[in-house]
């Protein structure tokens, strides 16, 4: 690799979030010459996966008051006499509240020797003002863990380092994190301290062989490495803007996906099916065959309603939930179009909000399958990596660069900086359980569940369910990711749901078989910082050619981060056109020698036929087109 | 590293490049082509010719004339290569997974190879309709492979569950469970054929109506449910027989056209017990498939020595007969299944389970307030009526036709033929529980005629005021016909009057008969002597009256 990188780019980006790697990759796919950076050892920011102990260490370094001194920093010599610094933040203040619950049976004389060594049950995050600074024009880059990534044309031609694999060695270390479990049923709360693995035994499981199917801690520690486990938790319209994007980018070649297999409704104090597929609709044991009828005749009038207006507009002022009541709807099929496809309150939202939201989930529908969503095979942090994926990585610092675009996530932005911005938070919570909340034939289910909110000012919790074969968890376990918009902490907004559906591992209950619950092994809830709605003049003094890029929102979709891309590229560069696909291999013109580059892969995408499911697609398989 | 790169094509160069590529294609296309044509001349089938085809064919598979070649090099090879075949047409599928000539190889490869892998064959089938489950070629081969492998139907059936299970709208995948679920559940060797034990006649209903529930718009689960709901093909039977002293004839009536040959389908007479031998012709006279077949009789087996004469007649092929008296001092004799208590019209739809078609009954009318413009569960509603009781609904039934009308327009001549059908059934019905031989069908709007086989018997026959535009050959099945009213109709010919040994009087006002000539068939019935043809076209002509006092000599009074 070069020892030096260029002085001069075109943008700089700093943040390896999704709407930072999209406009990194779109900018350089238009020529411009691309500086990525990200402070931290991993990519994806907020929007980041994380191996079971990878997560472990990033709660480790948010649960830390980090107290770093203000040191005097050799950068600003650096500094021209006309420049003036912006500094940026070295802490990432964006996550708080982070409380972490371990169920799971832990070794027995681990229990011994740790006995009593209880600690804080709640932790956050004292974020402490950093001075990494950057000037208008002008970037040092200097933090010893500074990571940049650069951006070259064409991308079949980068060297072997595979930022994957590169990334991954990060993670090797496995910190083992010591909670405890208490034996009585009920279960303190404990928070990961410092503890290595030494003192986790990754003991053989050959005295365990009765108690195969129950996960212990250590085995969780243990198989670490299959967990892939989401900060945000979102999943794709299969006809999203970013679905779109990864086609006609090409991107989708770096990337898996799996459908979401259901759709599961909370109703009535129990797990039900959404029958929202025609198959599904067909094969429905719950519905009579009216409801059938019913159900179908409102969703095929849904994909249309524009169309019929007629029937929709004398009920445009009351709300979508009074609306579905004048429909020949059962109050079961309201509930199941409410809460599990237009996925709105009963309150919150309009009839026209309501009969959109519903389109555009069926829209998606069967577009790769009979539910309209995919997630990306290894977690949701795979997304920004595949747009970073053309890229060559070098660890550097200490240089100065010079750009004329510098484009900025918001979390990398002094507390000065945003001292007026109003913040929204979001509730998380990511729970391994050991069985699903709705039992099937297959035990490989990818569900989504929503659950309504039942105070008024409170939010709705979104729920998804991962199974072992989106590689995000173990086998045998479940990964689940609940997510609201945030009234209080985590804890306190997504607690009730928790309990509703998910009952604590102990010993006793392990008894019963018959229970029905999936049992908690272990949970964390964090709130994060949603910076998605922030208009950019709240900022306190960003010359105009420093983009703010925000983190994650609390939306299902991606929509959110590939707008803000598009609309932030075609300021950097007009009337460019966004994310075009590589140019073919053959049609690259090499200088001099006869060097012909690999052929590649067709890079047509032709669209899954509605009528052909797919279990694993990447987006690129080309459908046979039905008779 | 990056290599350093001058540019990229513009869309011209781009363009230009594959112009030139696929010239470079055909050309090898068309060399290989000809070389393997020159060489099969030339009687040089060896494996070069199995690679030139497989260039060719790898790229497209629709060529039949080499999969032929194929075939003749590797039946000279002894199917040495085969193994190597068989991925070779993997290959080809892949290409194009609905290539007759790809599939047909395979079948011929397969029912040829000592020790076929069928296992693998079915793991075939199941991978190619997963990407597309309504490929009815990979259909076709699975049963192929399911029959040869003898899959047991169980197996099949539940493959074809997980395929609707996906998608329901697959006609071959309904189809297959026809074929599935009676050898599953074999009736009987007495009972019909074709139908199923009623639990699983409800399973499968239930299945079907949640798919037409769910989408009322597709065809494939009403055409299934009509399959489930109609019956398997009647036994042959004789249906009626008819003797007559008067014109020494005797007439036979099957359930279906049958041709009457000398061979091993032959119809044997019995009078009083000994044999007879005779010639059985149709009433019009053509040795085709026909309902009617008749005879001449003897003088002596019809004679008044005797108090009755016995006649039985024997259909040696389908094991049927049917046996009459002729009384002493009668004129005619005759004997016949009734359409009251054998369910001859019924045809469209045969489970005898009157609560299964009640409760099928109930929730197509649920469907159809859900869906008042679905036209196939009107038709449903239609036929399951008609299943029911056709004379107790007949009111309904014709209000749910012209709704069926209203809504399916394309198909209204389609639906006034049903309709004229269902009419003249219901009428023949009503005849019968009168036990008269007059059959009245004035002002029902009919269109056509059907069931003329059934109504050997009828001696008087009122068509008027309908929308007729002939009187069809099948007419002449009427042999006791005397008189035969068909006044405002809009009938142009009169094939069907012809050989009618009885018909007296033929009454035609205000129809569309425009030239003599179509009256011609009236001279073959030897009684007529009254014709009425007032309003009729060719009344106007100038000299008809003459004309048809020349043509038709023995008619006694001619109204133009």
């Amino acid at each position: 690799m070069a020892d030096n990188l260029p002085s001069e780019f075109d943008v700089i980006v700093i943040g390896t979030g999704l709407p930072e790697s999209i406009i990194a990759a779109a900018c350089s796919r238009s020529g411009q010459r691309v500086l990525h950076v990200d402070s931290r050892s991993y990519y994806g920011g907020n929007w980041a996966s994380f191996s079971f102990s990878g997560l472990l260490s990033w709660l480790k370094e948010h649960q830390e008051n980090s107290d770093i001194v203000n040191e005097c920093p050799a950068w600003q010599e650096k500094i021209h006499e006309n420049e003036e610094a912006i500094a940026l933040s070295r802490t990432d203040k964006t996550i708080q509240h982070v409380e972490v619950f371990c169920y799971a049976c832990q070794d027995l004389h681990e229990d011994v020797e740790e006995a009593g060594a209880l600690q804080k049950n709640h932790a956050s995050v004292t974020s402490v003002n950093c001075t990494e600074a950057a000037d208008s024009a002008c970037l040092p880059v200097e933090d010893e863990s500074l990571r940049t990534t650069s951006c070259e044309i064409p991308a079949e031609q980068t060297p072997s380092s595979d930022p994957e694999r590169a990334l991954e060695v990060n993670d090797v270390q496995v910190t083992g994190e010591k909670e405890n479990c208490c034996d009585d049923n009920t279960c303190v709360p404990s928070t990961a301290e410092k503890e290595t693995s030494e003192n986790v035994p990754v003991a053989e499981d050959t005295a365990e062989q009765p108690k195969k199917n129950r996960i212990t801690y250590s085995q969780i520690i243990k198989e670490g490495r299959r967990f892939n486990i989401d900060l945000v938790s979102k999943l794709l319209y299969s006809r999203g803007l970013l679905i779109d994007l990864l086609i006609k980018s090409n991107v989708s070649r770096y990337a898996e996906f799996k459908n979401i297999t259901r759709i599961l409704a909370f109703r009535e104090g129990r797990v039900k099916q959404v029958p929202c597929s025609r198959a599904d609709v067909f094969n429905s044991k719950q519905l009579t065959m009216v409801e059938k009828r019913m159900l179908m005749k409102f969703l095929t009038f849904c994909m249309e309603y524009e169309e019929h207006p007629d029937e929709y507009k004398a009920y445009e002022e009351i709300t979508f939930s009074e609306y579905l009541k004048t429909q020949k709807l059962t109050p079961n099929l309201q509930y199941f179009v409410l809460h599990s496809m237009a996925m709105t309150s009963e309150t919150g939202s309009s009839t026209i909000d309501g009969l959109k939201a519903t389109k555009n989930f069926l829209h998606s529908l069967g577009r790769y399958g009979n539910t309209p969503f995919l997630f990306p095979l290894y977690g949701q942090g795979e997304l920004p990596q595949c747009f970073c994926r053309c890229k060559a990585i070098i660890d550097q610092y200490g240089q100065r660069i010079i750009s004329k675009h510098f484009l900025v996530e918001d979390s990398y932005l002094s507390e000065n900086t945003c001292a007026h911005v109003q913040y929204r938070q979001i509730s998380r919570a990511i729970l391994i359980t050991d069985r699903s909340v709705l039992k099937t034939d297959s035990d490989q289910q990818i569900s989504i569940l929503t659950v309504p909110a039942e105070e008024p000012g409170t939010f709705a919790v979104r729920v998804i369910e991962l199974c072992s074969s989106t590689m995000t968890c173990m086998k045998g376990s479940y990964l689940v990711h609940l997510t609201c918009t945030s009234s209080k902490t985590a804890r306190e907004d997504l607690e009730p749901v928790v309990q509703k559906l998910f009952t604590p591992y102990t010993e006793t209950e392990i008894e019963n078989e018959e229970i029905e619950k999936p049992r908690l092994l272990w949970g964390l809830y964090f709130n994060m910082r949603d910076s998605s709605d922030v208009n950019r003049n709240t900022y306190n003094d960003l010359p105009s050619n420093v983009y703010v890029c925000s983190g994650p929102d609390c939306a299902l979709g991606n929509d959110n981060a590939v707008k803000q891309a598009e609309a932030l590229f075609q300021q950097i560069c007009p009337n460019e056109d966004f994310c075009p696909p590589p140019p073919n291999p053959e049609d690259i013109i090499l200088d001099g020698d006869s060097l012909q580059p690999e052929a590649s892969e067709s890079s047509a995408l032709p669209e899954a036929s509605s009528e052909t499911p797919k279990e694993s697609s990447n987006l690129r398989n080309p459908e046979e087109p039905s008779k | 590293m990056p290599l350093p790169l001058s540019g990229v094509k513009t869309s011209e160069e781009q363009a230009e490049a594959k112009r030139l590529e696929r010239e470079q294609k055909l050309k090898l296309y068309q060399a290989a082509t000809q070389t393997v044509f020159q060489k099969r001349q030339a009687g040089e089938l060896d494996e070069s010719v199995l690679e030139l085809t497989s260039q060719i064919l790898g790229a497209n598979p629709d060529f039949a004339t080499l999969w032929n070649c194929r075939r003749e090099v590797l039946q000279q090879l002894e199917m040495a290569l085969a193994l190597a075949e068989l991925g070779f047409l993997e290959s080809c599928l892949r290409v194009n997974p609905k290539s007759y000539g790809t599939w047909h190889h395979r079948c011929w490869l397969l029912s040829r190879l000592p020790e076929p892998n069928w296992a693998r064959e079915l793991e075939l089938c199941a991978r190619f309709l997963e990407v597309d489950e309504r490929n009815f070629h990979c259909w076709d081969y699975r049963r192929f492979v399911a029959a040869q492998a003898a899959v047991p139907p169980a197996e099949e059936l539940a493959f074809t569950d997980s395929l609707i299970t996906r998608n329901f709208s697959n006609y071959s995948s309904w189809h297959y469970r026809s074929c599935l679920l009676p050898q599953l559940h074999p009736q009987p060797d007495s009972g019909p054929q074709g139908r199923l034990p009623e639990d699983v006649l409800l399973k499968e209903l239930e299945l079907v109506q949640n798919a037409f529930f769910t989408d009322p718009n597709d065809q494939s689960a009403w055409f299934y449910h009509r399959w489930l709901l109609g019956r398997a093909d009647p036994q042959d039977a004789l249906r009626c027989l008819h003797v007559s002293r008067d014109e020494a004839c005797l007439t036979v009536s099957f359930s279906r056209p049958l041709l009457v040959g000398s061979g091993m389908e032959t119809l044997l007479l019995m009078v009083d017990e000994s044999p007879l031998a005779v010639e059985w012709r149709t009433p019009e006279g053509r040795n085709r498939p026909s309902h009617i077949w008749l005879c001449d009789l003897p003088a002596t087996s019809l004679n008044d020595q005797l108090p009755q004469h016995t006649f039985r007649v024997i259909w040696t092929a389908g094991d049927a007969q049917k046996e009459c008296v002729l009384l002493k001092g009668r004129q005619e004799g005759w004997c016949r299944d009734s359409a009251t208590d054998e369910q001859l019209f019924r045809c469209e739809l045969s489970v005898e389970k009157s609560t299964v078609l009640q409760s099928e009954l109930e929730s197509c009318k649920e469907l159809q307030e859900l869906e008042p413009e679905n036209k196939w569960c009107l038709l449903t509603i239609i036929l399951l009526m008609r299943a029911l009781d056709p004379l107790q609904y007949e009111k309904e039934t014709l209000q749910y036709f012209q709704t069926l009308k209203a809504v399916d327009p394309m198909r209204a001549a389609y639906l006034d033929d049903l309709r004229s059908k269902f009419l003249l059934e219901n009428s023949v019905l009503k005849m019968e529980y009168a036990e008269v031989r007059v059959l009245h069908l004035g002002h029902k709007d009919l269109t056509v005629l059907c069931h003329l086989e059934q109504l050997l018997l009828v001696t008087h026959l009122d068509l008027s005021h309908n929308r007729l535009r002939a009187l069809p050959p099948a007419l002449a099945a009427l042999r006791c016909l005397e008189v035969l009213q068909a006044n405002d109709n809009a009938i142009e010919s009169l094939d069907g009057v012809t050989n009618l040994p009885r018909l007296q009087e033929l009454i035609l006002c205000n129809n569309r008969l425009q030239q003599p000539a179509v009256l011609q068939p009236l001279t073959s019935c030897p009684r007529l002597t009254l014709l009425n043809l007032q309003g009729n076209p060719l009344c106007q002509a100038e000299g008809s009256s003459e004309h048809l006092a020349e043509l038709l000599p023995s008619v006694s009074s001619i109204l133009t």
